[in-house]
């Protein structure tokens, strides 16, 4: 079993979501996030005082998937997210040790 | 005049709780509020009690006497001095509503960091030592500054330039030194937690002014509506100047500049309100606003001091222009307030031909300044040498929802 994290462009969300469920992902988890990788961001003034804001809002979506489904589901976020633009995102992929069912102990792929 | 008196509550809570409390980190934005509400509450009392006794009994040139404790003598029938045509109890009750709004306003100054007990002593206090006797001599009975009632230096203040703003705002300023900065000022960023509540306070604070600055004719009439056009248009005109100064400075408008340039605006007018025309009364908010945003954006920060959320520069810097301007301006055509013994109008400022009430208006900005500076000095020492004015570091870091109150302000992130 692969996890999947993938950080992303805020409005990107609902075209990404599309795609993996087009492609057969019935799980997964949204989060709101602030971060930056390269991007650099966005300088704001309140009464003649200046803020930098370097932490940007992004999306992580995280699921975890049958190792038969990972690339398809790469691809399809790929596909889905990218602008050609820094600030786009990244994606990570790690190893996951057990997936567990909380409402019948359902263990491994079946839980997924 | 119930109506405007609703109208100035209103000002206090919720337009003030909110253009503060938007100003401050969502985990003060409790505190803040709290401290313009329980003044609602507070003030009423001693008022009630004898601060309205104190400010407007009969007394000496400095302070009222105790003839209207309890509010004995206060009912029905008008007072002839002050407002003849409406109960005295209406007077006493509109007269109210400024002394709730004027120390909140200080509020400001020592945002997030100050002690509730400590805020509680400190502004009972300064509403006795320096807001009943500043309003007894500008609006008071035989009052050293009153141009109604024959006050020696007579200073023109139509609905509280010197004493609601000026007050407020240079004891903001001593406030602000004496306490001292925000752990963190100025490299921590402190950006308003919600300039939407901030917006929407500031907009009950414009249509709240009505009642401040047209009622403060007491009466329904030509010279209500004058005050109100002239109010009306300096909140304008004053938004726009905020609004532009900003915009050439720093290539965007921004929301919180104009609305603030409009708070510059009213307080400016506030003073003049009843005393000049409606185009100077453009020319005065205009005025304000730039000056108010440069108080506020470079005079600030060139100084370094932390007045959290420009009570001095807006209300102290505000209020002190406003009342050197109405000395230009005023006109006995909009308010016939001196008159020789035959009982016709003399020229009121300067443009009309007095120009020596700009030395009235001095004055009454120099006692202003000087009962705002002494008075909140000597209790400032006095609450902090007894219980403490700041919180600890702890608290501040927590913030004064938890520490000084027990609770969040939205509490989102745990939903049942």
């Amino acid at each position: 079993m692969t996890k999947i994290e993938a950080v992303i462009q805020n409005s990107k969300l609902e075209a990404v979501k599309t795609a993996l469920q087009e492609i057969g992902v019935e799980g997964m988890t949204v989060l709101e996030v602030r971060g930056h990788g390269r991007q650099k961001g966005h300088t704001e003034v309140y009464r003649g005082r200046e803020y930098s804001v370097d932490l940007i809002p992004k999306t992580k979506i995280e699921m975890v998937l049958p190792d038969a489904l990972v690339e398809k589901a790469e691809q399809a976020i790929l596909n889905a997210a990218r602008t050609g633009k820094i600030g786009d995102g990244k994606i990570f992929r790690s190893r996951i040790d057990e997936a567990i069912r909380i409402r019948n102990d359902e263990r491994g792929e079946g839980a997924l | 005049m119930l109506t405007s008196s609703a109208l100035v509550l209103m000002m206090t809570g919720p337009g003030l709780a909110l253009f503060y409390g938007g100003l401050v980190r969502k985990k003060n934005v409790l505190g803040t509020m709290m401290q313009s509400f329980v003044l609602m509450a507070v003030v009423t009392v001693l008022w009630a009690l004898f601060s309205y006794s104190l400010s407007f009994g009969p007394g000496n040139s400095f302070i009222g006497g105790l003839q209207n404790v309890f509010l004995k003598g206060v009912g029905a029938a008008p007072d002839a001095d002050y407002a003849p045509t409406i109960p005295a109890q209406t007077f006493m009750v509109y007269q109210l509503m400024f002394a709730i709004i004027t120390p909140a306003l200080i509020a400001g100054a020592f945002a997030e960091r100050m002690k509730f007990s400590a805020m509680l002593l400190f502004t009972v206090l300064w509403s006795i030592v320096v807001y009943d006797p500043m309003a007894h001599m500008v609006w008071g009975k035989g009052g050293l500054l009153n141009a109604a009632l024959g006050g020696r230096f007579p200073t023109l203040d139509f609905a509280g330039g010197t004493v609601v703003h000026i007050t407020s705002g240079v004891s903001a300023l001593v406030c602000a030194l004496y306490l001292g900065k925000r752990l963190g000022y100025p490299k921590e960023q402190m950006p308003p937690h919600s300039v939407v509540l901030s917006f929407i306070g500031a907009c009950m604070l414009w249509v709240g002014w009505f009642g401040f600055n047209a009622g403060s004719a007491l009466a329904a009439g030509s010279l209500a509506t004058s005050a109100f056009v002239a109010t009306h248009f300096a909140a304008a005109s004053a938004a726009v100047g905020w609004a532009a100064a900003e915009w050439m400075r720093n290539g965007k408008p921004s929301v919180l500049g104009a609305i603030s340039g409009a708070v510059a605006g009213l307080v400016a007018i506030t003073p003049a309100s009843g005393f000049v025309k409606p185009m100077p009364a453009l020319a005065i908010g205009l005025i304000a606003g730039v000056f108010c945003y440069w108080m506020v954006a470079k005079v600030k920060a060139r100084f370094g001091y932390d007045d959290s959320l420009d009570a001095f520069g807006v209300h102290g810097a505000g209020g002190t222009l406003g009342a050197l301007l109405t000395g230009v301006f005023a006109v006995s055509v909009v308010n016939p307030i001196f008159k020789d013994a035959q009982g016709n109008p003399l020229p009121s400022g300067m443009f009309e031909g007095n120009a020596h009430q700009l030395l009235n208006q001095l004055l009454g900005v120099g006692i202003a300044w000087f009962l705002g500076i002494v008075g909140t000095l000597a209790i400032l020492k006095l609450v902090d040498v007894t219980i403490g004015l700041r919180v600890s570091e702890e608290e501040e870091l927590q913030g004064l929802d938890l520490s000084q109150h027990g609770e969040e302000g939205y509490y989102w992130e745990t939903s049942a």
